[in-house]
């Protein structure tokens, strides 16, 4: 089976039905206006491992809704 | 066609050294073509490249080996029309027959917008020297007699764009050429080899090798040909990657027993059909949504990208799937690759192949082979650097990246 979210309005649908959105997490070693803008634009932090993000149930309740996956085994680990 | 032929690679396998002139770390086509270009180019041959399965067993053995140089943007242009001459020539130039095979890529429209886009990106193409055409709907009938030329009663084909020196080659054939040709001038090859650390100056602006599951490593350059895993590489020597890893996916059919020879893709369905050496026909169509680091191939994949192409080409429906895969892609934001020097001194990236690495192996490695031996960004390459973000000069050409 496909792989499902559970969305806290529409309950477990497939994946297909949300759009991926990412959750930004600038360090905070990063410090200057300017380049925090800079790294919000451009650069990403491409876990491996488990890290929050929002899905957009596009198919659905048109809610964004969060979730933790752990993206390693794509594996959703909690849901918020 | 015996495929045993290929296991016939010629390789020297060779005990770690304490120092290297260059570590590449990834053996793929992109880190082997630039272990080459520094052995035959620039005379640099005490080099390592490190890899952590076997060579050729990440994206280089995973692709869809798609040879072609219609760009949007004069950059690229210059950058994969470079990369396709020399694969052109790649066959003599290693003496290894790469199964290397010029079929010419065919590109669907099915609406007006397809069209303008295409009429202007064949305007660039021909301006650079890689002939693209515009061809109308009976050409494109003629050449592709499968196509159902009303798309199923919904994508109705208006027209072709024919990019002539889109061509095929076997990966795998690709990356032990260009092996067989560092490693006799003398390049180490270390398999199995995983890069756990690399070893930085006191205050991190330098890289000065390499700790791996065989023992340290020392170099003054060292090259991060990754694929997938970049930013733990990068992260190593503090840098901050823009770059985002998704799954890609593709398949092959049993065998089709006529000859296919264009590559056909659609613009608007999002899908690319060619025919392999063996007969089968091998399709790819966009990457996964959600950004990971899994090999796991899905079937929601398999019927959209199924459907697309029987829409479009009605034999396939008495196909069988074959085989299904996925490859890791660094995706950049801009739909190029980032290339050459970091901030950091002695370390060099080659990143953000996407969708679009393999047609690029021969141009990426002869570039960064000139940028590791003289020091400075080669010209080929200048507008690809990291540092264009910062400058706000990116170089966005989504739209000649076939699949997103």
């Amino acid at each position: 089976m496909s792989m499902q979210i559970t969305c806290p309005f529409c309950g477990d649908r497939p994946l297909q039905e949300f759009a991926y959105g990412e959750v930004y997490d600038i360090p905070e070693s990063i410090t200057d206006p300017d380049e925090r803008n800079l790294d919000r634009a451009f650069f990403y932090n491409n876990v491996e491992g488990v890290q929050r993000e929002a899905w957009f149930h596009s198919y659905g309740c048109r809610r964004w809704i969060y979730i933790q996956r752990d993206t390693i085994d794509d594996r959703i680990v909690k849901h918020e | 066609m015996n495929e045993f032929q290929e296991r016939k690679v010629k390789l020297k396998w060779h005990e770690p050294k304490k120092t290297y002139d260059v570590i590449i770390i990834g053996g793929g086509g992109h880190g082997l073509a630039t272990a080459y270009f520094l052995a035959t180019r620039h005379n640099i041959t005490n080099v390592a490249v490190i890899e952590r399965k076997y060579i050729g067993g990440g994206n280089s053995g995973r692709n869809t080996t798609i040879i072609r140089a219609d760009y949007g943007i004069p950059e690229a242009m210059k950058f994969y029309g470079r990369s396709v001459d020399l694969y052109y020539e790649l066959e003599k130039e290693t003496d290894r027959w790469l199964m290397f095979k010029p079929k010419g890529m065919l590109r669907l429209m099915h609406s007006e917008a397809n069209l303008t886009s295409s009429i202007k990106r064949a305007h660039v193409n021909s301006e650079w020297g890689h002939q693209t055409d515009i061809l109308s709907a009976p050409e494109v009938a003629r050449m592709v007699p499968e196509l159902d030329m009303s798309g199923g009663g919904k994508y109705p084909v208006i027209g072709g764009f024919l990019h002539h020196e889109g061509a095929t080659a076997r990966h795998d054939r690709v990356n032990w050429a260009l092996a067989e040709g560092a490693n006799r001038l003398g390049a180490h090859i270390h398999q199995r080899t995983e890069v756990q650390d690399l070893i930085m100056s006191e205050d991190g602006s330098k890289v000065k090798g390499v700790r791996t599951n065989k023992g340290d490593m020392y170099a003054d350059q060292v090259l991060c040909a990754v694929g997938g895993h970049v930013t733990k590489v990068t992260s190593m020597a503090g840098l901050r990657m823009p770059i985002r890893t998704h799954p890609l996916q593709a398949f092959v059919t049993n065998h089709y027993e006529r000859n296919f020879d264009p590559i056909v893709a659609s613009l608007t369905l999002h899908f690319y059909v060619s025919q392999t050496a063996r007969g089968e026909m091998l399709m790819g169509a966009h990457v996964d949504r959600q950004p990971a680091y899994n090999y796991r191939a899905g079937y929601d994949f398999l019927q959209h990208c199924a459907h697309h192409a029987m829409t479009m080409l009605p034999f396939m429906r008495k196909l069988r799937v074959l085989r299904q895969w996925t490859g890791l892609c660094d995706m950049s934001p801009d739909a190029s690759p980032i290339l050459g020097l970091t901030p950091v001194d002695g370390f060099h990236i080659s990143t953000g192949w996407g969708t679009w690495g393999f047609k690029a192996i021969p141009a990426s490695g002869e570039s960064l082979a000139a940028t590791i031996a003289t020091g400075q960004q080669a010209e080929l390459i200048q507008p690809f650097g990291l540092d264009r973000f910062a400058k706000d000069r990116t170089m966005g050409d989504l739209g000649s990246t076939g699949t997103h």
